[in-house]
């Protein structure tokens, strides 16, 4: 069975004043129907451009792509501007982050959604409006035919968010890419937003990519988590294995960092030392080995590619990984 | 990544990263419209020692030719070398320009950085006061002034002076409220800095680039609205070659001898851009915030 | 929109009304010449123009005078010209809707060419049509409308003569040649207009295509036209609007210059001839016009606003 979305290789490069900006270097996932995927990672670690590189949201000028983006097994990397739109909305729909930057300030929430409504669908101005309430009443806002005529300033940080969910659920794609959705949001509406998303996905039988830097967001809500450093997917496997088995030293020092309510009060916060390398000019070698705590020689010489785990659907990319005894010098 | 984006599409603007780069740096357009205002500015100055005929000589060749050996640019109506005024109508032009538009900055500027410094009543009063001014039709202005006083040179430099006070004056307030209300004016305050002080030493170092910057558009408005003036025949009294009113002059022949107006045009026109395009260079230069119009 | 916004703008437009009145009316009579030699003509007697001088109130203080015109004009009288004695406000309601025509013909024509000429460059920053519309932009700026004027009349009314290059026949009469003898003047006056708005549309577009909401536009699908005006168009709007009210000023100026040279009847060719024939009466009573006309302007681009933008809507309400 063909998975739903098969990116082989993506690799996105910005054109800027100083060089080429490897922000997503060689890339491969796979997400198959109904299910979720998390990608997990820091700022600058391509996230987000690859979220975009795969929904094909990137401007032409000054951008260099490769790779291939598989959805149905059709390649969107090589499709026009007007296939693309066909996709866009009905097929893959994408949340952002920021909802009071991603929704229109002047137009009215209702039309917001009824605009795509009625261009994939082609409903009637009556039917579309009543398909809107409906929207807005399965995504949690209260009084949903009144909030159809309101803008979104009238609305809540986490109102907003719900709004553009439903927007993007609203011609029932198949594939939801979803942009940090509660990272400009309070943390009491976080996990609201997180079990709304989850309680649509497993309704429409949608698949979702969730793109998040908080490990905590993707714990127990994702099937598989795919862990990115600096443009590369280094580590990627399903949930629970990721947190249980985790190999790649950086996914260790990314849990390790989560604040945990047991320890004692004044426990040091644990933070990875040094910074992101610069996209222009990558490092030989890991790209992680400057901030290692584990690394050897060989990290800065040799880049690893990224291997299987024993345990299936785990891979890693490290020389040096955590837990292998045999390999740990000391 | 939106730090990626912009810089790709200023890139792909640009064509490569070699002009981003090249961008910082002031346009070469900008060169070559600074070359022009010095050519125009150097033979207005050296008028008097070139060899050319006087511009006020009647029948220097004959009347209404086109550009030949003799007469460069051609003659006009009353056989007058048109070369040579056009050259004395850059005198008339650039002066009134440069000097309304520093009589304005001095006026407008010191009312500006006062208002936008000092806030409080003064700037309720002076900035009412230039709404005033702005609310008033320019033109009549100017035409009573010039009834009122004669058509003379200094005349039109004053009444061009006055009416560029109030926008220069809202400009600079504009421009001294956003340093006023940065944090090294407050830090310069803190460690008891007399007002004074910290306008010269604070603030107009700041908002100096920028209104200079400004004042080379405004010096090329100051330059039509002299041309408007002398085109409905208000500023310096015939003879005198003033570009304006070689235009107004060429306006009924326009079928058989064009070039006496658009001499004058053409003169005006490169003019008006070149100044346009440096200050607006120079704006994009030192505003970073606001490089647009 | 509550009544106690508008209440508050109206009561400030009063004070610059009367601002600019006074100042007019202190300027002109600075000037020198005596509207009565004007009148009666240079071989009147003393006698004659004493009694004209005491009819006309000119022997009474200049405030006196100027407390006159306000309680006159406020009964919505303004004199009567001292060379036609036609009253005034019947030579301005003659001569008004000729300068209306020309302003509403040239902003048309800037607004109808500048918006999708905006649209076009701002779709695609640095191709070919934005550096040539910029560049034409930017060289129009530089071309004053008395040198455009003659130009286009070379062009057109001499060389091909399409259309006329003075006169003027009122709509009522003949909307063909109407339009025909305005098609010059608009073009001349809109073009500079033109170039301000395509600029400033342009960068604003070009703002508000980086935003994220059109990024969400476009990823919901929706057609690239549909994007452009629906959602990308509209929050530009306000810039546009709020430039082409403050314009009204300037294009006044440039109306006289252009009425001047394609010898339109308008209000600025009546104030110009007003003011060389020392006819005080007539040209108080159009900078009066013009200033109110000005102080209209920026009241309605403030009301536009708060009609425009729903936030500033609701923001107004909440006080």
């Amino acid at each position: 069975m063909t998975p739903l979305l098969e990116v082989v290789d993506l690799v996105t490069h910005f054109v800027t004043e100083r060089g080429l900006a490897r922000a997503v270097d060689g890339v491969s996932l796979t997400v198959e129907r109904g299910r979720t995927l998390g990608i997990v990672g820091e700022s600058g670690s391509g996230k987000t451009v690859l979220a975009r590189s795969i929904m094909g949201l990137l401007p032409r000028a000054g951008v260099r792509r490769g790779g291939k983006v598989l959805f149905e097994g059709q390649d969107l990397l090589g499709l026009s501007d007007r296939d693309l739109r066909d996709i866009w909305g009905a097929e893959i729909a994408m949340v952002f982050q920021d909802p009071m930057t991603s929704l229109n300030p002047v137009v009215r929430i209702g039309r917001q959604i009824t605009e795509s409504l009625r261009h994939h669908l082609q409903l009637g101005k009556a039917a579309a409006r009543a398909r809107a309430i409906d929207l807005l009443a399965s995504v949690g806002i209260p009084e949903p035919a009144r909030r159809f005529d309101q803008y979104p300033h009238e609305l809540s940080g986490g109102m907003r968010q719900r709004v553009t969910i439903a927007i993007a659920l609203a011609c029932g794609p198949k594939l939801l890419l979803a942009d940090e959705p509660t990272t400009a949001l309070d943390v009491t509406v976080q996990s609201q937003i997180l079990d709304l998303l989850q309680a649509q996905q497993r309704e429409r039988s949608m698949a979702m990519i969730l793109v998040t830097h908080d490990l905590g967001v993707v714990a127990g809500r994702t099937d598989e988590i795919a862990v990115m450093y600096a443009g590369k997917v280094v580590e990627r496997a399903p949930t629970h294995t990721l947190f249980t088995e985790m190999r790649m030293p950086y996914t260790e020092s990314l849990l390790a960092s989560i604040p945990r309510i047991e320890q004692p009060s004044h426990t040091r916060l644990r933070a990875i030392t040094g910074r992101p390398p610069d996209l222009v000019h990558p490092p030989t070698g890991c790209r992680f080995a400057a901030r290692c705590p584990y690394a050897q020689p060989r990290c800065v010489e040799e880049e690893p590619p990224l291997m299987p785990a024993p345990t299936p659907g785990h891979h890693y990319a490290c020389w040096y990984p955590v837990g292998d005894p045999a390999v740990r010098a000391g | 990544m939106s730090e990626l984006l912009t810089e790709a599409a200023a890139v792909s603007a640009g064509g490569s990263a070699e002009d981003v780069a090249a961008r910082r740096k002031l346009p070469v357009l900008f060169w070559v419209s600074l070359g022009w205002l010095v050519l125009v500015a150097v033979l207005a100055v050296v008028a008097g020692v070139l060899p050319l005929p006087r511009p006020t000589e009647t029948g220097a060749g004959p009347a209404r030719m086109g550009p030949s050996a003799q007469h460069w640019l051609g003659t006009d109506s009353l056989g007058r070398d048109m070369l040579s005024r056009t050259i004395y109508g850059a005198r008339v032009s650039l002066l009134v320009g440069f000097t309304s538009i520093a009589a304005g900055l001095l006026v407008g500027g010191t009312i500006g950085v006062l208002a936008g410094y000092y806030r409080g009543r003064f700037e309720t009063v002076a900035m009412g006061a230039m709404d005033v001014l702005l609310a008033f039709p320019s033109l009549v202005f100017a035409l009573a002034l010039v009834s009122f006083l004669g058509p003379r040179l200094s005349t039109v430099i004053l009444a061009i002076g006055v009416l560029s006070v109030a926008p220069i004056a809202r400009v600079v307030r504009a421009s001294t409220l956003t340093f006023a209300q940065r944090e090294f004016v407050l830090a310069a305050r803190t460690v008891g800095a007399k007002n004074r002080r910290i306008i010269v030493s604070e603030i107009l170092p700041n908002v100096v680039p920028a209104a200079l910057s400004f004042a080379l558009v405004a010096v090329a408005v100051a330059i039509v609205a002299e041309g408007a003036l002398s085109f409905l025949g208000l500023s310096v009294a015939a003879p005198t070659a003033t570009w304006g009113s070689m235009i107004n002059e060429g306006r009924t022949l326009l079928q058989e001898a064009p070039h006496i107006s658009f001499v004058p045009s053409a003169a005006m026109f490169l003019t008006v851009l070149a100044l346009n395009f440096a200050g607006d260079a120079l704006q994009a230069r030192f505003d970073v915030r606001e490089g647009r119009l | 929109m509550s009544g106690r916004f508008i209440g508050r703008k109206v009561l400030q437009l009063v004070p610059v009304l009367f601002a600019v009145s006074a100042l007019s009316f202190l300027l002109l009579n600075l000037l020198p010449g005596d509207p009565t030699v004007a009148i009666l003509g240079p071989s009147a007697t003393t006698e004659a123009r004493v009694r004209l001088r005491h009819e006309l109130h000119l022997d009474r203080p200049l405030v006196t005078r100027y407390v006159h015109w306000v309680g006159q004009t406020a009964t919505g009288d303004l004199g009567k010209s001292y060379v036609s004695g036609q009253p005034t406000t019947e030579a301005l309601r003659q001569r008004l809707p000729v300068t209306l025509e020309l302003l509403a013909l040239s902003q048309l024509l800037a607004l109808v060419l500048a918006v999708p000429l905006a649209l076009l460059a701002a779709r695609r920053p640095g191709a070919l049509l934005d550096r040539v519309s910029t560049s034409a932009a930017f060289g129009f700026l530089a071309v004053p409308n008395f040198m455009l004027g003659v130009l286009l009349v070379y062009l057109f009314a001499v060389r091909f003569r399409f259309f006329p290059a003075t006169g003027y026949t009122a709509l009522t009469e003949n909307p063909a040649s109407n339009l025909r003898s305005l098609v010059l003047p608009s073009f001349t006056l809109g073009v500079a207009e033109l170039a301000v708005y395509l600029r400033l549309l342009r960068s604003d577009l070009i703002a508000t295509l980086a935003q994220d909401y059109i990024a969400m536009a476009k990823a919901k699908g929706l057609p690239a036209w549909q994007v452009l005006l629906r959602h990308a168009l509209r929050p530009s709007t306000f810039s546009l609007v709020t430039v082409a009210g403050l314009n009204l000023g300037r294009l006044v100026g440039g109306a006289f210059v252009v009425e001047y040279l394609f010898s339109l009847p308008g209000i600025g060719a009546l104030t110009v001839e007003s003011i060389f024939k020392r006819d005080y009466v007539v040209v108080q009573g159009t900078v009066l016009l013009v200033a109110v006309g000005y102080v209209l302007a920026n009241f309605l681009v403030d009301l536009l606003y708060g009609i425009l933008d729903p936030r500033v809507r609701h923001v107004r309400a909440a006080h």
